[in-house]
């Protein structure tokens, strides 16, 4: 009985020495965290940022690593959803000791994970989280894309300007920060423009069935319906405003970049416009040069916005540990915050006083099934 | 006017979809006094299936009515036969025990399919390929009246017909109404009981799958944790029409998709989850038993 006392105290020292070996840092590399959702409701954002975060790794590997060490990134699933985003970035904080973290894509997850990272003074670089809040969690929280007013009142802009559309009703996604955001923007630039919002609707993140809010916005015959949410519900929505025969044009904002968009909604979304961070269409040649890479180490698929803004978000990320110099989380801080002009596949990138992104912004139209390039607005 | 008919058409072919899911809990209440919390699952297995199905028969990329029925047909069966196996496995030998164990069970049958369906299906939301191409059967004014619409509605009330015939007319619908009546005394008359209960089981799992095969036509998106809110607002219609009533569940089923449709429309979506919860609640302190339940006497 004593014996196995002792072999069971013996075997659990050995447990615990294993673990506490595991989790030191290793000496040859620096790690890097990176939270997304790989998988659950919007999974395409995260296996895309993925892809474009491992490309812009393996650039940085190539030509050297950063401070005479190879960088290795550490991906975390969240499921799609804010709570395991959390223990997700707990997970690479405290367990595999990362000098730094990149992510996510949906600013309600960022907001949910942000305030551990400036808890434990760790830099976190959301590729494409566009909801002021997230950098006001705290001067360790940053961002590699343009924020919410910005996009909210382009859309508005282009749709008064540009589509000559008078009346407008909003279909917002009550449950999620981006969208609530984005409505608000978008409200406030339509009415200065002597726009009018003739109906506003909301529904919740996960639901599939819109038809009485559309039927609402149909009696108010609007010009335009602005759906600020994510692709899966949004090309739902397209699917049944048109078979209420809602003609109203449809328009969004970079949430809709996904190819389930018009996998989903099918004819339905035709004739569409969003706002986005980039398009495959631009001749700049960081673009070009970007979509060939991408394309020879992923089958000849075209890249969307989240996999540009991940490979952007890693290549900032590397950039600003070469500068720091080091891998303290505050000397990491410091260096991001400094990042002028980096040229990034979506545009010039200046970080701002507030730790966000300056940079321009690009209209897509949706036709025969593809993103099609119509103007880019500078802030 | 034409908005408040087109909300009615709206609620009418939702609702429709929770009355069948409804029936399904209903029966088994029926017969065996459990709340089969697995049954809103099976509905995402009916769905998932349906769209096996048609990428292996081919009907995805050349949809049909015929498709459309034989996928339908295909994804009943399957699930019947998951019915039958989750009242084999997971039930039947707990049917002597005491009521909470089966319904702890009933949750854990329920975790197993969601979260086997992640592992099983992927994650991820899958796009149901369009069995049959959507456009307006007619229009009068402004109301529209989808080909889709009509289909659910018309499909579901054909189903519910069938389901009567079954439980009316047939032997073993006698045998599943006298079970539901009393199992003690149903079982030394010489009925099978275990048969019946099979029975049941696959009847509302049919239905299920039906349900969820429609729901991926008319809302083409599925996902292996679909079935938990259907799964639970068809719960809450089937206690509301008086839980363990046939035609108090299809009631129960298409007040629920009206009310859902009408707090939506007239209200705000926010509180369409809510409002759908405070008329369960006042329908159950004005008349316990549901609207159609009869009142039972507990004898001690």
């Amino acid at each position: 009985m004593r014996r196995q006392h002792s072999m069971v105290t013996a075997l659990a020292l050995a447990l615990v020495a294993g673990a506490w070996g595991g989790c030191s840092p290793q000496g040859d590399e620096i790690l890097v965290g990176e939270y997304g959702s790989l998988t659950g409701g919007t999974a395409t954002f995260g296996t895309s940022t993925h892809e474009g975060v491992l490309l812009a790794l393996k650039k940085v590997n190539d030509a050297g690593g950063v401070l005479g060490k190879k960088v290795r990134v550490v991906t975390e699933d969240d499921q799609s959803k804010p709570e395991e985003a959390v223990t997700a970035v707990l997970k690479l904080l405290k367990q595999n000791q990362v000098v730094a973290v990149v992510g996510e894509v949906a600013s309600s997850r960022s907001l949910a994970a942000a305030p551990v990272c400036q808890a434990n003074k760790i830099p976190m670089l959301s590729s494409a989280s566009t909801n002021p809040k997230v950098t006001q969690v705290g001067d360790f929280i940053f961002r590699a894309c343009f924020i919410d007013p910005f996009q909210g009142s382009t859309m508005a802009k282009f749709a008064v300007n540009t589509l000559k559309a008078h009346t407008f009703a909003i279909l917002t996604d009550n449950k999620n920060d981006y969208s609530v955001g984005l409505t608000q923007f978008f409200r406030e630039t339509v009415k200065k423009l002597g726009g009018e919002i003739v109906v506003e609707e909301s529904y919740a993140e996960g639901d599939i069935e819109f038809k009485a809010q559309l039927t609402s916005i149909k009696a108010a015959q609007p010009d335009a319906i602005y759906v600020p949410g994510y692709y899966t519900e949004c090309a739902l929505i397209a699917r049944q405003a048109r078979e209420l025969g809602l003609i109203a044009t449809l328009l969004g904002g970079d949430g809709w970049d996904s190819p389930k968009t018009t996998e989903i909604g099918g004819k339905a979304v035709e004739g569409g416009y969003f706002t986005n961070h980039y398009s495959a269409e631009e001749q700049r040649p960081e673009v070009q040069q970007f979509l060939k890479e991408y394309r020879d180490a992923y089958n000849g698929k075209t890249p969307d916005a989240m996999a540009v803004l991940g490979y952007d978000a890693m290549s900032m990320m590397a950039d600003a540990l070469r500068r720091a110099g080091s891998t303290d989380g505050t000397k990491i801080r410091d260096a991001l915050a400094a990042t002028k002009d980096f040229p990034g596949v979506s545009g010039r990138i200046t970080i701002d006083k507030d730790r966000n992104a300056q940079k321009a912004i690009v209209v897509l139209k949706i036709e025969n099934g593809a993103f099609h390039f119509v103007e880019s607005i500078a802030p | 006017m034409d908005q408040f008919i087109q909300q009615l058409i709206n609620g009418l072919s939702w609702g429709a979809i929770y009355a069948l899911i409804a029936l399904g809990y209903t029966m088994v209440y029926g017969v065996l006094r459990l709340i089969n919390f697995a049954h809103g699952d099976v509905y995402m297995v009916g769905a998932m299936m349906a769209y096996y199905i048609a990428h292996w028969l081919g009907f995805a990329v050349a949809p049909s009515a015929g498709g459309f029925v034989i996928v339908m047909a295909l994804s009943m069966t399957v699930c019947a036969l998951l019915g039958a196996l989750i009242e084999l496995v997971a039930y039947r030998r707990l049917r002597s025990q005491p009521r909470s164990s089966m319904l702890i069970t009933a949750i854990g049958v329920s975790m197993l399919l969601e979260f086997g369906g992640q592992r099983v299906f992927g994650p991820d939301p899958k796009f149901f390929p369009q069995l049959i191409e959507s456009h307006s059967l007619f229009r009068a004014g402004s109301v529209v009246m989808t080909n889709i619409d009509a289909l659910v509605i018309v499909v579901s009330l054909a189903l519910m017909i069938g389901l009567r015939w079954i439980v009316m007319k047939t032997r073993v619908g006698m045998a599943l109404r006298a079970v539901s009546f009393s199992y003690d005394t149903a079982a030394l008359m010489g009925i099978d009981v275990n048969r019946v209960l099979t029975f049941t089981f696959m009847l509302g799992s049919a239905l299920a799958a039906a349900a969820g095969t429609m729901v991926g036509l008319r809302n083409p998106k599925i996902d292996p944790l679909m079935g938990l809110m259907p799964g639970v607002k068809a719960f809450v219609a089937a206690v509301l029409g008086g839980i363990g009533n046939f035609p108090g569940a299809v009631v129960g089923g298409l007040l629920m998709g009206l009310t859902e449709t009408f707090v939506s429309a007239y209200l705000s979506s926010t509180y369409r989850d809510a409002v759908a919860f405070v008329i369960l609640i006042g329908v159950l302190l004005v008349k316990p038993t549901g609207l159609f339940g009869r009142v039972t006497v507990e004898k001690v």
